[in-house]
């Protein structure tokens, strides 16, 4: 009924710098998504369209490094929204694969791939996309994070316990059997 | 040999003098955690995981370079010492490139199974991001420097067991590095045999054989005991 409030959790997942690969593995729980569709509340993903990150989330699963300044706006927004801040995966954990060019020019990047060469016409790297910070960063670095998952991408079963202990207001650390970088 | 008696963890024990600590603790079934060790080669005390805590003494010490003492009360297992082994791995991981996904040892290699293990699920510390090289100049064996965590058990294999030392260290503290005879391309070194001990030691993916580099690496240290043994006491294991 609209404007009651239930019971459901609030949950959100985000992606910033990472390959989607962490959400890919979040969809393979299969069947384990319509047990939590009926205790959950998707309020912000990229598996659904929302324009803005709301107030008052319980759990947000973030998948991705923190590269730009995008994400870096978007990261302290959802820490201040959230209760629990969950880092989904390598890149948000250790900075992975995307923390790779952290020993390059980051100007001379977003140079090289939106200017030089083959130009997107009209577009100007310095004020349409969004600009590289100087190093990419796991999450940690930047906002504080309540609970890790390793892992790239980490395991259906992992995500499954995980969210399945957060969202019944239990804290969480991942088993060694489940614990794995890469 | 003398028999010295000492205790473990609040249990009296026994031991051959002579003996390093982390052989007698390692007999008396405690799994203190290594990555410079390796049996067969001489003990380095790197990677100072072994670290115990002996009474008498603030310092922590190497177990690995400490020999056995009549009356000695060692802990394997205090809180104080599962912290600095978990700082230790930690910091191992932050100051190289240690980017399992891309890895050509993932899911094979030590360090990865030691982080595991600590309990080690994100590392506190900066990482350093250090511009290292890759040597690829070699013609079956490839060096990456961004893995490397500096155990040594690669020279001392080379000189040790093969008696090459085509392998060694250059520089200090965290500049410090592996290095080809006169810190020259691996591929145009004289004294390299290319035996592929170097290779098949390294508990990471600093070195591999370039067919493994696809992945599927099956590092087989184990290979070195076989030698020694054989060698040394006349017992081969086929």
């Amino acid at each position: 009924m609209p404007g009651v409030k239930d019971q459901k959790i609030r949950l959100a997942t985000v992606w910033l710098s990472g390959c989607s690969g962490c959400h890919m593995s979040f969809l393979d729980m299969d069947e384990h998504l319509l047990e939590l569709q009926k205790l959950v509340h998707l309020v912000f993903s990229p598996l659904a369209d929302h324009k803005c990150f709301p107030e008052g989330v319980d759990v947000v699963l973030v998948e991705g490094a923190v590269a730009n300044t995008e994400h870096l706006a978007l990261a302290q927004t959802l820490r201040r929204r959230s209760r629990v801040v969950v880092a989904l995966g390598d890149c948000a954990v250790t900075g992975n694969v995307p923390a790779l060019r952290n020993r390059l020019d980051s100007e001379g990047l977003l140079q090289a791939v939106y200017a030089d060469g083959e130009r997107l016409p009209g577009l100007d790297p310095r004020r349409e996309v969004p600009q590289l910070l100087s190093s990419v960063l796991p999450l940690h670095r930047v906002i504080p994070v309540d609970v890790f998952l390793p892992g790239c991408p980490p395991a259906p079963r992992s995500i499954q316990a995980a969210v399945g202990a957060l969202i019944q207001g239990e804290s969480f650390v991942l088993p060694e059997s489940m614990r794995r970088f890469g | 040999m003398a028999a010295v008696t000492l205790t473990l963890n609040n249990e009296l024990i026994s031991a051959r003098e002579g003996q390093t600590l982390l052989e007698v603790i390692r007999d008396h079934g405690v799994d203190l955690p290594t990555l410079c060790h390796l049996d067969g080669l001489s003990e380095r005390g790197a990677c100072r995981l072994c670290m115990v805590e002996v009474e008498g003494t603030s310092r922590l010490l190497a177990a690995c370079v400490t020999p056995v003492q009549e009356g000695m009360n060692i802990r394997t297992d205090s809180d104080r010492l599962l912290r600095y082994r978990k700082m230790l791995v930690e910091l191992l991981l932050a100051e190289r490139s240690h980017v399992c996904s891309v890895c050509t040892m993932n899911g094979k290699c030590e360090l990865q199974a030691l982080a595991v293990r600590l309990g080690i699920d994100h590392v506190r510390y900066e990482a350093l991001h250090p511009a290292l090289p890759v040597d690829a100049s070699h013609g079956r064996f490839v060096l990456d420097h961004n893995r490397c965590i500096l155990c040594g058990r690669c020279l001392r294999a080379c000189d040790e067991v093969e008696g090459a030392h085509t392998l060694d260290v250059m520089g200090r503290g965290v500049r410090s590095r592996i290095i080809v005879d006169f810190n020259q391309p691996w591929g145009s070194s004289f004294t390299c045999t290319g035996c592929g001990k170097c290779v098949q030691v390294c508990p990471t993916g600093a070195m591999v054989a370039r067919e493994n580099i696809a992945g599927r690496v099956e590092k087989r240290p184990d290979f070195l005991l076989r030698i020694l043994d054989g060698r040394q006491k006349r017992v081969w294991r086929w």
